[in-house]
C-alpha cells in the first residue's frame, strides 16, 4: 500500500481544512468559509481558464464546505466539466461532487447524461463504474429515460467486467425504484437470475440485492431464483472457509452474501420440490448446528458475523412456518441468547422471538421463557431492550399466562420510561380485554391502568371500557361499584372522572341501594371533581347529572340548583352553558315518561374491532418516510402520543357528542331510535348546525347521498382508466368515483371542517373472485407530508366477490400545500399482485370555511390585500357552457360564500372564505367576471399569502 | 436497505455523510444532530441498535469517532454492525491506522471506498482488496 500523505498533494485544500479545524468559534468558521467561497467564486468567474488540477482542488473544497452543512450554489458547471477530463482523479471528483450535490431535478442533468453516455461507451471499466455509480446515486427520471435500455444490456452482456456488472446491478435497482415503468421485465430477467451462479461472489452479492427487490414486486418472474439461491447458500455454508478466502470474514464464509440469500428466500413460500426443500432444511440445520460449535475465533467479529447469518436463518424459518422441528430449535437457540452477556444479542433474540411467538408450532416453546423475559423487563439497563421485552410478553400472552403478564406489565408501568408508556397502556388494555374470563378483572385492570398512568391512557382506552361495560349486563353493577370506590381517592385522574361520570350516569342505580353510595352521595362525589376538570369532562358530567335526574327523582332539586347556578347557566364556555340551559329546561318541563324515554340507558354498541387494537396497529405500522423534522419530538420522546391524540381529537371540542360518535360505530348510520345517549342535544332537534360530523354541509352539489349508495350517485359517465382525469372533478365536490377499472371501483365520500377532514374510501370488488392481501397506504412526498398529514385507519385484508369495504382516512392540514397525497392499493387477484396508485383529491380549498360579509367590509378587506404578491389574476377561455347557476354551484362547492350585491355588475361573482390550516388561517377574497361574448372568464384572487392565492387560482380556473 | 452512513466525532461534527434516500439539505443537519445525540447519550451497556422514527440506527464507536448507519427494519442488524467494522478495517488498511484526520484530508478516497462497498443502499462488495482496487489504481497513476 502506498504511503498516503495528508492532503494528497493538494496543499491548498490541506491548509484550508487545517484553518477550519483551528477555528475557535462557529462565527470564525463561517467567516473563513465565506472567504474561501468568495475566493473560489472569483477563480471560477475569472478570465483565466483553470486547469484540471485547480478545478479539482476547488471542487474538493466545495465538497468539504458542503459537508460542514453549508449550501453550495455554484461550482456545478465546473464539476460537470471535470467529467469529460481524461484523468481519472479529476473525473472521479467531478462524479463525486455530482453524486453528493446534484439533486435529481437539476437542469444540468442533460450535460451530465452526455458525459455518462461517453463513459459508458468508453469500455474502460473504471470509467464505466463511475458513470454507473452516478446514475445509481442521482437516479433522476431523465437519467432513467436515457439509460433504461442500456443498463440491463450491460448487466447481462457476456463480456462485461465483474465490477461493472456489480455497479450495473445496483444501478438497475435504483432505476427500478424511481422509474419502474421504464424497466420492463423481459428477456434479461432470466439472465439476471443466472448471475446467482456467477463465479464471482461480488457479482452474486450485487445480483442478490437486485433480485430480492424485484422479486418482491413480481415474484413469478423470478421464481427460478429459489433453486439457485438454495444451491449457492448450500455451497457457502458447507464450504471449508478457505474455499472462499477473500470473502471470508473472521472465519465466517461470505456472511453478508448468506444473509442476502436467506432474505431473498423470504420472498417465497417453502420450495415445493422435495429435494430442494430438504437441501434447504439441511442448510438451515447446518447454520443452527454451527451456533453450537465452539467458536473458531475469540474475536467478537467472528461471533457477530456468524450470528448475523443465524438470525437471518431463523427469520426464514419463521417465515416458512412449516417445519416444527426447526421452529423449536430456533426458539431454543434464541432462548440461549436471552441470557447472553452481549446486549446486542439479547435485543435481537427478544425481537426475533416476538415473531416466533405467533407461530402455532413454537408458541408453547416461546412461553417457557416467560420468567427470563420478565426479568429482562426488570433488570435490563437499556430502554430499547426493555421495549422489546414488553413486545415479546405481549406476543406470548395467551389465556394461560395473561393474568401474570398483565400484572407484570402493570407493575412495570409504574417505573416505565415515558417514551414507551403509552404503548404499554394500549397493550395492557388489549390483553385485558382479549383474555378476560370474568369482566370484573378487566374492569379492575383498566381502572388500575388509569390510576397508574392516567396521562398515557388515550381516549380509545376509556371508550372501550365503556363499550364493554354497556354491552355486558353481568359487569355493570361491579363496574359502578368499582368506579365509585376509585373516585373516593382524593386525587384521581381526569380520565377516571370521565369513566366514573359515564358509568354512574348509566348504572349508578345499581349501587344506589347501599346507603354508603346513595344517589346524593354519588352526585356529591362526582360534583366534587367537577371544578378541577376540563371543559369536555365537565360537559360529560353535566350529561351524567341529567341522567341522574331520570334515575333518581329524589336528587332532582339538588341537581337543578347546580344547573341553575351562574357558573353553569352563564358559563363562558358556550357548550357548557348550552347544556346547562337545555338540561335545566328539560328537567323542568318534561314529564317523567318523556324523561325516561329521552334519558334511557344506552343501547348496546355493535360489536366491532377494538379501536385500541387499531390504534396499536397504527403505531406500529407506520412506514411513511422518516419525519426528520424534529420540532415536535418532545423531550420525553413521546411525540407519537401527541400526534395520535390529535388524530383522535378530530372533533373533541364537540365534547360529549364526539364521545358517542366514537362509541357508536362511525361506519354505519346512527340508529334513529338512539334516544338514550349521553348527549341529549342531539335528540333535541337541530339546535346545533353541526351535530354530526357525517353531515358536514359542504357539498351543495352532491345531494344527500347515503353512505351506502355512494356509488349509485354517479352512475352516469362510465369512467375508464386513468385516475388523473377524475382528480380535477373533485375540486368542487367531495363525493364520487375516483377510480375504476375492470376489477376495482374506488368511491370517495369526504367531509371537512376547519383544518381537519375525514375521507371515507369505498373499495368495491367488481369481480366474482376474492381480493386477497388487500392493503393500502397513503404516501406524500417529503414536502407535502410536512404540510398535510393523512392517517389511514386499517382496512380489511380481504374483499369478497362483489363486496365493498370501507376505509377511513383522517386528514389534517398543517399549512398550505399544493401537491396531493397518493393512495397506493395493493391486492392479490387470482394469483397476480395488483398495484394501483390514485391521487387523492385533497386540495387546499377543502379547508375553506365560507365567510359572509357586507359589501363595505368586503371592499375594505379587498383594499387591505392590495400588495402585488397577494393578488393573482388569470384570464382564461371557458371550457364549458357559461351558465350562471352552474358557476354558482361550483363556487359554493369550491368552498367560498357567495356575496350578493357586492359587485355592481350582477353578472360577476364575488366570494369570501377562510382557509384553515393548523398553523394559520388565511382569508381569501375572489372575484369571477364572466364575459359571455368572448367566452372568457377573468378570475382574481386576493389572499394574505402568495402561495395560497396561486394554488387557489390554479384549482379554480380549471373548473370553468 | 441502508438509508445513510454517517461518521461523526464526539463533538458532534460530521466527518462523512452519505445518503441513499434523498434528504433535503436543510434537514440533514437536524437529522445528524439528533442521530449523534441519540448515539452519544448511550452507554456501553446499551445495545448498538436504536429505533428512531421508522428506521433503525446501528452504530459503532472507534475511539472518538462514531460510525452510524441508518437502516430500514428489514435489514439484518448484526450484518450491518459487522459491515461497519469491515469498512473501518478497509480504511485502516488503506491509511495504515486510520485517524479522524485521514478521513478529513482524504474525503474523496473515503468516498471511493464507501462507493465500492455500498451502492444505492445495498452492500455490493465485501472483499477488501477488491474494494481498494480503484484507489490502488489511482495511486499507481499518481506515482507513475
Amino acid at each position: 500500500m502506498p504511503a498516503v500523505s495528508k492532503g494528497d498533494g493538494m496543499r491548498g485544500l490541506a491548509v484550508f481544512i487545517s484553518d477550519i479545524r483551528n477555528c475557535k468559534s462557529k462565527e470564525a468558521e463561517v467567516k473563513r468559509i465565506n472567504k474561501e467561497l468568495a475566493n473560489i467564486r472569483s477563480k471560477f468567474k475569472g478570465d483565466k481558464a483553470l486547469d484540471g488540477y485547480s478545478k479539482k482542488k476547488y471542487v474538493c473544497k466545495l465538497l468539504f464546505i458542503f459537508l460542514l452543512g453549508h449550501d453550495i450554489d455554484f461550482g456545478h458547471m465546473e464539476a460537470v466539466n471535470l467529467l469529460s477530463s481524461n484523468k481519472y482523479t479529476e473525473k472521479q471528483i467531478g462524479y463525486l461532487f455530482i453524486s453528493v450535490l446534484v439533486n435529481s431535478n437539476s437542469d444540468l442533468i442533460r450535460l451530465i447524461n452526455n458525459a455518462i453516455k461517453n463513459d459508458l461507451a468508453s469500455r474502460n471499466s473504471t470509467f464505466m463504474n463511475l458513470a454507473l455509480h452516478c446514475i445509481a446515486n442521482v437516479g433522476s427520471r431523465e437519467m432513467a429515460e436515457a439509460f433504461a435500455s442500456e443498463i440491463p444490456r450491460i448487466l447481462v452482456a457476456g463480456d462485461t467486467m465483474d465490477s461493472v456488472k456489480q455497479s450495473a446491478a445496483l444501478c438497475l435497482l435504483r432505476l427500478n425504484r424511481t422509474s419502474p415503468d421504464l424497466i420492463p421485465m423481459g428477456e434479461w430477467t432470466a439472465r439476471v437470475v443466472h448471475l446467482l451462479n456467477d463465479q464471482h461472489l461480488g457479482v452474486v452479492t450485487a445480483a442478490t440485492s437486485l433480485i430480492a427487490t424485484l422479486a418482491q414486486k413480481s415474484p413469478d418472474e423470478f421464481k427460478t431464483s429459489v433453486s439457485l439461491a438454495v444451491a449457492r447458500l448450500s455451497r457457502i455454508v458447507t464450504s471449508a472457509s478457505i474455499d472462499l478466502q477473500d470473502y471470508t470474514y473472521y472465519f465466517v464464509a461470505a456472511p453478508w452474501l448468506s444473509v442476502k440469500l436467506l432474505r431473498l428466500l423470504q420472498c417465497y413460500p417453502p420450495p415445493e420440490d422435495a429435494a430442494l426443500r430438504s437441501r434447504l432444511t439441511e442448510c438451515l440445520e447446518t447454520i443452527l448446528n454451527k451456533a453450537q460449535e465452539p467458536p473458531k475465533s475469540k474475536k467478537v467479529q467472528h461471533s457477530n458475523a456468524k450470528n448475523a447469518v443465524l438470525f437471518e436463518a431463523i427469520a426464514l424459518i419463521i417465515h416458512h412456518d412449516s417445519e416444527p422441528n426447526l421452529l423449536v430449535r430456533a426458539c431454543n437457540q434464541l432462548g440461549q441468547f436471552l441470557q447472553h452477556r452481549e446486549t446486542n444479542l439479547r435485543y435481537l433474540a427478544l425481537e426475533s422471538m416476538c415473531t416466533l411467538a405467533s407461530s402455532e408450532f413454537s408458541h408453547e416453546a416461546v412461553k417457557t421463557h416467560i420468567e427470563t423475559v420478565i426479568s429482562a423487563l426488570k433488570t435490563e439497563r437499556d430502554v430499547s431492550v426493555r421495549q422489546r421485552a414488553v413486545d415479546l410478553l405481549y406476543a406470548m400472552c395467551d389465556r394461560s399466562n395473561s393474568k401474570q403478564i398483565v400484572a407484570e406489565m402493570l407493575s412495570y408501568l409504574e417505573t416505565a420510561d415515558y417514551s414507551i408508556r403509552e404503548e404499554i397502556v394500549l397493550k395492557v388494555a388489549i390483553l385485558a380485554e382479549k383474555y378476560a374470563v370474568d369482566y370484573t378483572w378487566y374492569v379492575d385492570t383498566i381502572l388500575n391502568l388509569i390510576r397508574i398512568a392516567g396521562d398515557y391512557v388515550s381516549e380509545e382506552v376509556w371508550y372501550r371500557v365503556i363499550q364493554i361495560v354497556i354491552n355486558r349486563d353481568d359487569v355493570q353493577g361491579y363496574a359502578a361499584k368499582t368506579v365509585f370506590e376509585a373516585l373516593q381517592a382524593p386525587a384521581c385522574h381526569e380520565n377516571l372522572v370521565k369513566v366514573g361520570g359515564y358509568i354512574l350516569g348509566e348504572f349508578g342505580n345499581l349501587i344506589a341501594g347501599d346507603p354508603r353510595s346513595s344517589p346524593l352521595v354519588q352526585f356529591d362525589l362526582l360534583h366534587s371533581k367537577f371544578h378541577l376538570c376540563s371543559v369536555p369532562t365537565r360537559a360529560l358530567l353535566l350529561s351524567a347529572y341529567i341522567k341522574f335526574i331520570n334515575l333518581f327523582p329524589e336528587v332532582k332539586g339538588t341537581i337543578q340548583d347546580v344547573l341553575r347556578s351562574d357558573s353553569q347557566l352563564r358559563n363562558a364556555d358556550v357548550e357548557l352553558q348550552q347544556r346547562a340551559v337545555e338540561y335545566l329546561r328539560l328537567s323542568c318541563i318534561a314529564s317523567t315518561d318523556i324523561l325516561a324515554t329521552v334519558l334511557e340507558e344506552m343501547p348496546p354498541f355493535p360489536e366491532r374491532e377494538s379501536s385500541i387494537l387499531a390504534k396499536l396497529k397504527k403505531k406500529k405500522g407506520s412506514s411513511k418516510l422518516p419525519d426528520l423534522d424534529d420540532s415536535r419530538r418532545t423531550v420525553n420522546g413521546s411525540s407519537e402520543h401527541a400526534e395520535d391524540t390529535e388524530a383522535v381529537n378530530i372533533n373533541v371540542n364537540q365534547t360529549c357528542r364526539f364521545l358517542t360518535e366514537e362509541l357508536i360505530s362511525t361506519d354505519r348510520p346512527h340508529p334513529t331510535s338512539c334516544s338514550a345517549t349521553m348527549l341529549p342535544t342531539r335528540t333535541m332537534g337541530p339546535i346545533h348546525t353541526s351535530t354530526d360530523i357525517l353531515n358536514l354541509n359542504s357539498t351543495p352539489s352532491s345531494g344527500a347521498s347515503l353512505l351506502v349508495d355512494v356509488f349509485s350517485d354517479m352512475a352516469n359517465p362510465a369512467p375508464t382508466e386513468g385516475s388523473e382525469d377524475h382528480f380535477p372533478r373533485f375540486v368542487c365536490k367531495n363525493n364520487g368515483v375516483i377510480y375504476e377499472n375492470q376489477l376495482l371501483q374506488i368511491g370517495l365520500k369526504s367531509e371537512y371542517r376547519q383544518n381537519l377532514g375525514r375521507m371515507y374510501v369505498f373499495y368495491g370488488n367488481k369481480t366474482s373472485t376474492q381480493f386477497l392481501s388487500f392493503s393500502t397506504s397513503v404516501t406524500s412526498d417529503i414536502v407535502l407530508s410536512s404540510h398535510l398529514s393523512v392517517q389511514a385507519k386499517p382496512v380489511d385484508p380481504l374483499i369478497e366477490a362483489g363486496a365493498q369495504v370501507q376505509q377511513i382516512l383522517n386528514i389534517e392540514c398543517v399549512s398550505d400545500f399544493s401537491d396531493a397525497p397518493v393512495l397506493n392499493i395493493q391486492f392479490r387477484y387470482g394469483g397476480t399482485l395488483q398495484n394501483i396508485a390514485v391521487k387523492l383529491p385533497v386540495m387546499l380549498n377543502k379547508f375553506f370555511q365560507p365567510t359572509e360579509m357586507a359589501s363595505q367590509d368586503f371592499f375594505q378587506r379587498w383594499k387591505q390585500l392590495g400588495a402585488p404578491q397577494q393578488e393573482v389574476q388569470k384570464i382564461f377561455k371557458a371550457q364549458n357552457q357559461m351558465d350562471t347557476d352552474v358557476a354558482k354551484a361550483k363556487l359554493l362547492g369550491f368552498g367560498v360564500a357567495l356575496l350578493d350585491g357586492v359587485d355592481p355588475n350582477p353578472a360577476n361573482f364575488v366570494g369570501a372564505g377562510i382557509i384553515h390550516t393548523k398553523t394559520t388561517q388565511v382569508g381569501c377574497l375572489l372575484r369571477l367576471e364572466p364575459n359571455t361574448q368572448a367566452q372568457m372568464y377573468r378570475l382574481t384572487l386576493r389572499t394574505s399569502k402568495e402561495s395560497v392565492s396561486q394554488r387557489l387560482c390554479e384549482l379554480l380556473s380549471e373548473q370553468f | 436497505m441502508i438509508k445513510f452512513v454517517l461518521m461523526v466525532n464526539q463533538q458532534g461534527q460530521t466527518r462523512l455523510s452519505k445518503y441513499y434516500d434523498p434528504v433535503e439539505l436543510s434537514r440533514r443537519a437536524a437529522l445528524e444532530a439528533v442521530v449523534v445525540r441519540c448515539c452519544l447519550s448511550r452507554s456501553k451497556h446499551e445495545c448498538s441498535f436504536v429505533e428512531y422514527n421508522d428506521f433503525k440506527l446501528v452504530y459503532r464507536q472507534y475511539a472518538a469517532l462514531y460510525v452510524v448507519v441508518g437502516i430500514t427494519h428489514s435489514e439484518n442488524e448484526l450484518s450491518i454492525y459487522e459491515l461497519i467494522q469491515n469498512f473501518v478495517e478497509v480504511l485502516d488498511k488503506y491509511f495504515s491506522r486510520v485517524s479522524e484526520l485521514d478521513i478529513m484530508f482524504n474525503l474523496d478516497s473515503v468516498h471511493i471506498i464507501l462507493d465500492e462497498m455500498i451502492q444505492n443502499g445495498h452492500i455490493v462488495e465485501t472483499n477488501k482488496s477488491r474494494i481498494l482496487a480503484p484507489l490502488t489504481a489511482i495511486d499507481k497513476m499518481a506515482d507513475g
